[in-house]
């Protein structure tokens, strides 16, 4: 062997230059396309940080309003959201994510699993001010539960449900279906495999799809604005028991809405300040959601 | 149901066998005697329906999407289809398919998935089976002191032979091994085919096979199958001989098939 020769495999070829000068263009477009969803949402926080600023401060949060919502504080507004969202995850998750471990493990490849895969796609894709009219038909009038907790939450479920299934069964999909027939070979039932084995290598995906259904469900103005959301209702109770199930209550993203379009004369400071609360609450949620996620991956297997 | 005047049932009894995936048949009318206590060799090209016979013997063929089956098998006289629980009798049964699949749990608990879902509790009783069937899949020796890793962490032929070991922990009556030597090096090959040979005493081996020289190695019997027929079944030396029943069997063991 002569080393020039050896040497002349391993400079580049034009081909070779060409793949490299592909490859760093491409990397290059999504560096900056990832870079650039980073703008538009530090400019946001951002802003609605500096014009809320004069407005932060404990009592906007733990008192209650003032002056017809013109000054104090959100605490009923930040109950009665955090009641919808505790009440409409109680109901969604358990029917979600048994709907969506049912539908991945156990359907039969059949036209009914076809047309209920079917609904859950399209359901999914119902705007939420449907959901809204479906829920003032359905709960509020027909079933008798009045504008109230329970109606609005179970409006806020059934918005919630499509996306739930369909990210449990793509929780459960990502599980290979060789260590399915591994534990079906050596005679463990359908139940004790996704018990033993699919579960637990799925618990991340479905919990991360379950807690940002939370963040949807605190986000949601229009499915509650109909179902038991109201511009004021401080509550008969005190402190985090302000409402009942029955009651009609406040909420943040409603009452956000209310005082920039319909009550004159609230301070600005106060109109972001109910903003930042609001996005407060959903990233309190979302770092529950990432932190929760990092320490399942770090458990997972394979 | 066979009755009293039949002599002693063997260990497997194919009739008629026909699968289907969707319209492509797969297997066409096999029929086939599997003695017990012997290991029986299958051989033949791929894509010839090898797998799925296996698959249809622990009638994971019924879970598997799109496949139709009929025809017979049964095993000690027992009609398959038969059976009470499908689960007791893929417990009856050991499967290794070829590409090997460490759970996602540790090696000990790979080991003791199968005996702990047929209700096997005693840490003892378990510690034993584990270490039985890892030996017995030439495996101990190189993870008795790492016993809490985690399967999928094993090398290939590491995870093949766990597979192996995981489908004798629940000391089946038949085992079915299908190219199970494939990401084994030859030495360990060689140890496990040692055991199997032991093995035989206690239960009835199917083993698919590419390699024609270890179905020879091993086998006392053997079946040729191609493109879903059975082209031959009987005594492996005569398979291997100079005049097999069939020219095609000669063409495909001497490699001038085609």
């Amino acid at each position: 062997m002569n080393a020039g020769g050896a040497g002349a495999l391993f400079t580049a070829t034009r081909f070779t230059r060409k793949k490299l000068l592909t490859q760093r263009i491409a990397a290059g477009v999504f560096a900056l396309m990832a870079i650039l969803i980073l703008i538009p949402l530090l400019l946001i926080l951002g802003h609605l940080v500096s014009r809320a600023w004069p407005a932060l401060s404990w009592g906007l949060i733990a008192d209650l309003p003032r002056d017809g919502m013109r000054a104090g504080g959100l605490w009923p507004a930040v109950v009665g959201t955090l009641y919808l969202v505790v009440f409409s995850r109680l109901i969604s998750t358990p029917i979600g994510v048994l709907a969506g471990i049912y539908l991945n493990e156990f359907a039969r490849d059949n036209w009914f699993t076809r047309i209920v895969n079917l609904a859950v796609v399209n359901l999914a894709g119902v705007p939420s001010i449907v959901h809204a009219l479906f829920g003032v038909g359905a709960f509020v009038l027909f079933a008798g539960l009045g504008k109230s907790i329970l109606a609005a939450s179970l409006t806020l479920a059934i918005m919630t449900l499509p996306v739930l299934i369909a990210s449990t069964k793509e929780a459960l999909a990502s599980v290979p279906q060789a260590f399915r027939e591994a534990c079906w070979n050596v005679g463990a039932s359908k139940w004790q495999t996704i018990w033993t084995i699919v579960l637990p290598n799925s618990v991340s995906g479905i919990l991360t799809g379950v807690i940002l259904e939370v963040c949807r469900a605190a986000g949601e103005t229009a499915p509650i604005m109909f179902t038991g959301v109201v511009f004021y209702r401080s509550g008969g109770g005190t402190g985090l028991f302000l409402y009942g199930p029955l009651d009609q209550c406040m909420a943040l993203s409603y009452h956000l809405r209310t005082i920039s379009t319909q009550v004159p004369h609230v301070p600005e400071s106060l109109l972001y300040g109910t903003a930042v609360v609001l996005v407060g609450f959903v990233f309190v949620f979302n770092s529950a959601a990432i932190a929760l996620r990092v320490y399942m991956r770090s458990r997972k297997k394979w | 149901m066979v009755g009293g005047d039949v002599p002693a049932p063997s260990g497997i009894e194919i009739r008629g066998l026909t699968v289907s995936y969707g319209r492509k048949q797969v297997l066409r009318d096999l029929a086939l005697s599997i003695p017990r206590n012997e290991i029986f060799g299958i051989i033949g090209p791929a894509n010839s329906g090898k797998t799925t016979l296996l698959k249809c013997i622990n009638r994971t063929i019924e879970i598997t999407a799109g496949a139709s089956w009929r025809g017979t098998i049964e095993i000690e006289g027992q009609d398959i289809r038969r059976v009470r629980s499908v689960h007791d009798l893929r417990r009856r049964i050991g499967m290794v398919f070829p590409l090997p699949v460490g759970l996602p749990i540790s090696i000990y608990d790979n080991v003791a998935y199968a005996p702990r879902r047929a209700g096997i509790r005693r840490r003892a009783e378990l510690d034993e089976i584990v270490e039985r069937s890892l030996r017995q899949a030439a495996l101990w020796d190189e993870v008795k002191d790492r016993l809490k890793t985690l399967g999928t962490k094993l090398s290939g032929g590491q995870q093949q032979r766990l597979t192996i070991a995981r489908a004798l922990s629940h000391s089946p009556e038949i085992l079915c091994l299908d190219e199970f030597s494939i990401a084994i090096d030859p030495v360990t090959t060689m140890r496990i085919e040692d055991v199997l040979l032991q093995l035989r005493a206690n239960m009835t081996i199917i083993l698919v096979t590419n390699l024609v020289q270890q179905a020879r190695r091993l086998a006392s019997r053997t079946a040729f199958i191609n493109a879903g027929e059975l082209i031959e079944e009987g005594d492996t030396e005569a398979m291997f001989s100079d005049h097999p029943a069939k020219p095609m069997t000669y063409d495909y063991i001497h490699g001038i098939f085609g």
